[in-house]
């Protein structure tokens, strides 16, 4: 119960608060009082709880897979040290750095996040974090529809699928209409409908991702990009690799004046979903449009240099129902351990670790290319995924990638009709050529070439 | 705390050639990609492992916890946060766990979203769980895209009032806003409660939902919650339950039973999730029977021995995350269930409750407390009194506490009461440091009155003073650029 009274501790209080016993203190009134028994796991001693809690590690045998598994959440190195410095009760157990004074520390490790953000996107001004890469698109697409009042936003089928289905979640309650942009057979976002939609001026904003799910390098031609400032609609880049940062143009090259993503990949564990954390970048245009915490840096009486959380007229705790975004809670802390990965691994490391992605994805996919009855599925460039045509339904493939303890990536059948026969797969730099093999013995068994071609 | 040099930058001690050798060396990337897709330019330091060790050790020295001190933060619940609860989320089984994962290798996860799920609806009297939203702001704005669902399925489109009390947190207006939903603000009586006469005044057939936090955030117990929520439910509206303050009634009384349709909890304020700076938390949103089928996708089920998440609910709102949960923020509250039982968690809101109470009966003997009733988890003082007669306001009292090795309560919120301190202590907290806590508001107060000069340069001992806040606003700063 972690709690510290002892019995006599509770006498003294309560004759202090003038109350005979603990229920009398929490009277509740007759018709709202629990009745019903609690049907509540049981109490467990902490020796009982970490029994039980192993126990259901092992039932997870696919965190020891070998895994082919991206599409969003990557599994990436992270030095140790950043455990050690992000476990600090300091930063662990702090709240909201809303008194400045005794929070200097945690403010600047937002600033540096804010900065790193910054830098690798090639933008003005970033936030402290929303939820994941798919709120801070909705939230990013907020921003735009405020901006130029515009009720009709564009995304890019080649964009996520979970980021879309929030993007349809949060745009359903605002009344605003979202359409998808067809996918062109080389894997990359058809821009000549893009143009074309564009004609019109009424869409808010576009939204492009790169690498996009499909792993294929997205960023729009530069007729694409005259066709988007022409028509005065906000470009959104999605980045939901975030290690393709330091590798590819930042989105900002492309005309993207704002850029959404997940920093998962900077040393935040894949945890079966979460947490992570989202980043929002944009120009300083919207500096007054960008929802959630800002720290901003100042100087107290005394000419000190420190840091404040800033613009706080934007947030709900102040504006209310006028505020630009419900956002509070944030994901402080993941963003912590991403600004830790960032300044342990640096430069240097950042781009070999870019490079190794993108060297293992090829060596990937020369080995599974070499498995008849497989093939790329796309020809454009692509960074640490690929998609694989197995020319029969991916779901039978993979199961049986399964019983040899292999998770051999995404069945895109699942947000694709058209690519029932597809596999989304992943390398990293954590990909080696031992599990690249074994992976493309095991294709060769599963995947069963038609006799009849 | 009382090293005045600023910290530099982590871009300020970076060189070139310092970088740490975690990666073999690689080929440059023009090998592998168009030239012109890769950018020129990567402006980032690099910093040797023990340089970025001390930095950060450095920035953790000059944030203040729990674990540093008592932090008697009003609405925000900061207790302990059991490191077992952390040591089971970094299991291998569970850390490594990547969310694509088919169902049938991750029972374990799944086993601990369900298990949680089940035990949450006892706890809370509702018939389900979403565990898919991220925090508290998040799930409100989930229910209100459940109840806009809800009645556009009946043909009510007209519903587009959501009342909001005066009293109540900041997300609940904003969420209701990003759903299109007009706000109408509700005030409080002289009571601090919301008043069954008031609210039938604004009831009718566009109401939709009535959103209340029970006990409010003046730490009272909304006594006629029943008639609110019977009300509302006559006029054909829902009524949604801001979870924030479940510490006070966890165990002991059920928002479902109290006429509640849509609920949300905090996981890292009820249930020791850190808080960690402001954020990651989680916000599982409960719903009763008649809105299960509108709720986030996916949504964990058992079937047979076996559990699944199951992502076909046709009339759902659709997924609020990238993906199915916090998970590891899931199996940190689930560690702290098994550590309670039932028990243990109707124990812990009585002593979560005795400790306010207590503090209120002290810190009334030198400061006012403008509801003087027996609270719940946390209750509001006002020091509107004393800067009357000495210029001490509440945020000087706060930063005086700061000097004292204490984090400051809740100012200023909620906004009807002037010069507020909210004040909440939390069960796991001793008698020994709410007396020191006692002593040191005591003398501070004390202090005001013969010295104020004294609390209005407070803080003093911490690394920075006061700072600009207007300076900050007016010209904004907010990153570090190259030279």
């Amino acid at each position: 119960m972690y709690t510290p009274h002892t019995q006599r501790d509770i006498g003294q209080m309560l004759q202090a608060i003038g109350v005979e016993s603990l229920e009398k203190l929490l009277r509740v009134p007759d018709s709202v009082r629990l009745r019903a028994p609690l049907d509540v796991v049981p109490a467990l001693p902490e020796t009982g709880i970490v029994e039980r809690f192993e126990q259901y590690a092992r039932e997870n045998a696919g965190a020891s897979f070998t895994s082919f598994l991206g599409g969003g959440s990557y599994r990436h190195y992270a030095p140790p040290a950043i455990s050690f410095l992000a476990m600090r009760g300091e930063f662990l157990t702090a709240y909201t750095p809303y008194q400045a004074e005794v929070s200097q520390g945690y403010l600047q490790a937002i600033y540096e996040w804010q900065t790193y953000i910054c830098l690798l996107t090639g933008l003005d001004i970033a936030n402290a974090s929303v939820y994941d890469g798919a709120t801070a698109l909705a939230e990013a697409t907020i921003m735009a529809i405020h901006a130029n009042g515009r009720q009709k936003v564009l995304v890019s089928r080649a964009v996520d699928p979970n980021y879309r289905g929030v993007l349809k979640t949060y745009c359903d309650g605002l009344d605003v209409a979202v359409e998808e942009l067809p996918v062109s057979a080389d894997g990359t976002t058809d821009l000549r409908q893009l143009s074309q939609k564009l004609e019109s001026k009424e869409y808010a904003c576009v939204a492009l991702q790169s690498p996009n799910f499909l792993g294929i390098v997205d960023a729009p031609s530069a007729a694409a990009q005259a066709a988007m400032k022409q028509s005065e609609t906000i470009v959104i880049g999605v980045v939901s690799e975030a290690i393709s940062l330091a590798a590819l143009q930042p989105p900002a090259h492309w005309g993207a004046e704002i850029v959404v993503g997940e920093a998962q990949s900077f040393g935040i564990p894949v945890a079966f979903g979460g947490p992570y954390a989202g980043f929002i970048a944009s120009t300083k245009d919207h500096i007054r449009r960008i929802p959630g915490r800002l720290a901003g840096k100042t100087v107290d009486a005394r000419g000190n240099e420190g840091y404040v959380l800033t613009l706080q007229a934007r947030e709900q705790h102040i504006r209310r129902e006028r505020a630009t975004s419900n956002i509070c809670t944030n994901q402080a802390h993941c963003a912590l351990i991403a600004t830790m990965y960032l300044a342990l691994v640096g430069k240097t490391g950042l781009r070999d670790v870019a490079a190794a992605n993108v060297r293992r994805a090829r060596e990937l996919a020369a080995a599974v290319t070499a498995v008849d009855g497989c093939s790329l599925q796309f020809g454009a460039p692509y960074f640490n995924e690929i998609v694989v045509n197995v020319h029969q339904p991916a779901a039978r493939v993979l199961k049986n990638l399964e019983q040899q303890q292999i998770l051999g990536g995404i069945d895109l059948g699942r947000y694709y009709h058209e690519y029932a026969d597809c596999i989304l797969m992943a390398a990293t730099e954590l990909t080696t050529s031992d599990d690249i093999q074994k992976l493309a013995a095991a294709l060769r068994q599963s995947v069963k070439v038609p006799t009849h071609v | 705390m009382s090293d005045h040099t600023a910290s530099p930058l982590i871009f300020e001690l970076g060189q070139e050639g310092r970088a740490n050798k975690y990666f073999a060396p690689e080929k440059p990337l023009d090998e592998y990609l168009p030239a012109e897709q890769l950018r020129a330019d990567l402006p980032l330091p690099d910093n040797s492992e023990l340089d970025a060790v001390r930095h950060f050790t450095r920035l953790s020295q000059r944030t203040f916890g729990i674990d540093v001190g008592f932090y008697p933060l009003g609405s925000c619940t900061m207790k302990y946060n059991p490191r077992v609860n952390d040591a089971m989320a970094n299991l291998h089984g569970l850390r490594d766990l990547h969310p694509y994962t088919p169902d049938a290798h991750a029972q374990g996860a799944l086993r601990i979203m369900w298990e949680l799920e089940r035990s949450l609806c006892s706890l809370f009297g509702m018939e389900a769980f979403s565990l898919n939203p991220s925090a508290g702001a998040h799930a409100e704005l989930a229910a209100l895209l459940i109840a806009k669902a809800y009645f556009r399925d009946r043909g009510e489109h007209q519903r587009d009032k959501v009342i909001v009390p005066d009293t109540a947190h900041g997300t609940n207006p904003a969420s209701a806003a990003m759903c299109g939903f007009k706000v109408i603000s509700l005030r409080s009586d002289r009571r601090g409660r919301v008043s069954v006469d008031e609210i039938r005044k604004v009831l009718g057939p566009d109401t939709a939902v009535c959103m209340m936090t029970n006990p409010n955030t003046l730490g009272l117990f909304e006594d006629h919650v029943d008639e609110i929520t019977q009300a509302v439910h006559g006029a054909g509206g829902l009524c949604y339950y801001d979870g924030a303050n479940a510490n006070a009634l966890m165990g002991n009384a059920r928002p479902g039973d109290m006429g509640f349709d849509l609920m949300h909890l905090n996981l890292h304020k009820t249930f020791t999730i850190p808080h960690g700076g402001g954020g990651a938390g989680a916000g599982p949103l409960g719903v009763a029977k008649h809105l299960v089928d509108f709720l986030p996708t996916p949504y964990v089920r058992k079937k047979g021995d076996a559990f699944e998440l199951d992502f076909d609910l046709p009339k759902s709102i659709g997924p609020m995350r990238s993906f199915w949960s916090n998970f590891a923020h899931i199996v940190r509250a689930l560690a702290y269930l098994y550590a309670n039982g039932a028990e243990g968690l109707t124990k812990v809101s009585q002593l979560a409750v005795l400790n306010a109470n207590y503090l209120r009966v002290k810190i009334r003997e030198f400061l006012e407390t403008p509801y003087d009733e027996p609270c719940r988890h946390e209750f509001v003082a006002s020091a509107q009194e004393l800067k009357k007669k000495t210029g001490v306001r509440a945020l000087d009292i706060a930063k005086a506490l700061l000097d004292r090795g204490y984090m400051a309560p809740t100012i200023y919120f909620p906004l009807i009461v002037p010069e507020c301190l909210m004040i909440e202590p939390t069960e796991t907290e001793s008698k020994e440091t709410l007396d020191g806590f006692v002593e040191a508001l005591a003398e501070i107060v004390e202090t005001a009155k013969s010295d104020p000069e004294k609390i209005l340069a407070a803080p003093q001992t911490t690394v920075v003073g006061r700072l600009d806040e207007t300076r900050a606003a007016r010209q904004p700063d907010l990153r570090w650029y190259p030279a």
